[in-house]
């Protein structure tokens, strides 16, 4: 694990390196934005973030994918994965670094939409706890969704197959609880399927957290997707 | 220093090293000869620990790659084939990173390291430009600057010499030379003078069976008068030799 620092930083750093990290930063946040006005931030005349959060997963689904997208395959397509293991790291310290370097770069995307918030104070006077456990159960979302995606990076050299594979991956997770789709199999599914798909969705306990609710069960469910996403990811690359 | 014993490595159904044993010792400089898609690549990295092996051991220091893999990487220095790097990164910003993850810390020891490395592979006019921009050559020699930044006992050079232009090459071969003698050094190549000039000895690999393991005398003497590359196609191009 004493390993885990420089390889963190690189990666960190990395994305400030090229255009690309400025690029996806800027265009995660006019998309955030655009539609939380889009929504009538101003004019529903309520001091608190749904606007924000009704959004942002479907945001956070590609945003995130592509992230995560180039996490291994771009290492495996260049070559450079062989460098990386041939340097004393281990593979559960490298992919840790790499994740959590991408992890704090989407933070760093969510601390930016902290404008809404710091607005949403100086016009209103808005319940902070239920804000914070907002961008609590966004930081969560975006874990789980990152896990998937570096995994999806990790089978394959291609950076488009790994974005693709990502964001159908997390949207078959996500969509599982969508209002519509509850309503359209409501009619011939068991129960037990449907209670199992809303359980599961990541969606449903999104917006548990979103009205501030800090439920056991939401955020160990998105922990365990990150966990197990995470440890397939060092499986894959041990081969 | 390095002991490979059996090594067999199967990609599916291909058997791209059958059963390859050889010991190098400290100041030895083992030139691995052999045509493309012979097995040389796959046995430097299971060598490296990069690759694990299907069947057989590699040791390096007496460290198994299998057990110890961490252990072994520290005491390598390898180049891959690629010279694989991260182009958007700075020579400096590069050999730092790779100075800090080798475990070197503190600015004056890493400064130390990389002012050494940069003189010796000669990087000091390219040192703040990104690797991305850089020609092959130097690409070549930013590779070789990373392998041996922590004096590593083991120096394992997939074709160090690629892609240079004719005095270049020659500069690399003097830089692996000199380091040669508290080394133990396994080089890969397609230049057969290469292997004349520098190693004290000769491993030729054809279809993942090692052929060849001697001195480059006694290879030269195979077929007195003929050029060593005449040797090596007259040993490549038969299927089984003694």
């Amino acid at each position: 694990m004493k390993q885990f620092l420089p390889v963190f930083k690189k990666e960190l750093f990395g994305y400030f390196r090229s255009p690309v990290g400025y690029v996806i930063l800027i265009a995660f946040h006019l998309l955030t934005l655009g539609l939380a006005f889009y929504a009538n931030f101003y004019e529903s005349r309520q001091a608190n973030l749904s606007v924000l959060f009704r959004f942002l997963p479907w945001i956070l689904l590609v945003f995130i994918s592509a992230t995560g997208m180039r996490l291994w395959s771009e290492e495996k397509r260049s070559g450079s994965i062989e460098l990386l293991f041939t340097l004393p790291i281990s593979v559960a310290s490298a992919v840790l670094a790499k994740y959590l370097a991408a992890l704090a770069f989407v933070a760093i995307a969510l601390l930016l939409t902290f404008s809404l918030a710091f607005t949403t104070a100086y016009l209103g006077n808005p319940d902070w706890g239920v804000m914070l456990s907002g961008y609590l159960g966004s930081l969560l979302l975006s874990a789980a969704f990152l896990g998937i995606s570096s995994l999806c990076s990790s089978a394959t050299k291609n950076q488009v197959i790994a974005f693709v594979a990502s964001i159908a991956a997390c949207f078959a997770i996500t969509i599982g609880g969508a209002q519509g789709l509850i309503d359209y199999i409501d009619d011939f599914a068991p129960t037990a399927l449907i209670d199992f798909l809303t359980n599961l969705s990541f969606l449903i306990n999104y917006q548990t957290l979103t009205i501030g609710l800090i439920e056991l069960g939401a955020v160990s469910l998105f922990a365990f997707f990150t966990i197990a996403a995470l440890a397939i990811n060092i499986v894959i690359l041990k081969k | 220093m390095i002991v490979v014993d059996k090594l067999v490595k199967d990609y599916g159904s291909l058997r791209a090293v059958a059963g390859v044993s050889f010991k190098v010792e400290k100041g030895d400089i083992l030139g691995f000869l052999g045509p493309n898609g012979a097995g040389k690549s796959t046995t430097m990295k299971i060598i490296t620990g990069y690759l694990a092996p299907t069947d057989g051991t590699a040791s390096v220091d007496g460290y198994d790659v299998n057990e110890d893999p961490i252990e072994v990487k520290r005491r390598i220095g390898y180049l891959p084939e690629s010279s694989a790097s991260y182009p958007e990164m700075t020579v400096l910003e590069f050999l730092s990173y790779v100075a800090e993850a080798r475990g070197f810390n503190g600015a004056e020891e890493i400064n130390k390291r990389l002012a050494d490395v940069i003189v010796k592979c000669h990087l000091q006019s390219v040192q703040n430009r990104a690797i991305e921009t850089l020609s092959k050559g130097y690409r070549q020699r930013v590779g070789l600057a990373q392998a041996i930044l922590h004096d590593p006992p083991v120096l394992i050079l997939d074709e160090p010499t690629d892609g240079l232009d004719p005095n270049q090459k020659n500069e690399v071969r003097k830089l692996i030379k000199n380091m040669a003698e508290d080394k133990a050094i396994i080089l890969s190549t397609h230049i057969l003078e290469e292997v004349e000039a520098i190693c004290n000895r000769v491993i030729v690999i054809d279809q993942g069976i090692v052929l060849v393991d001697e001195t480059p005398e006694e290879f030269k003497a195979r077929k007195p008068g003929a050029k060593i590359d005449e040797i090596f196609r007259d040993l490549t191009n038969k299927e089984v030799l003694a």
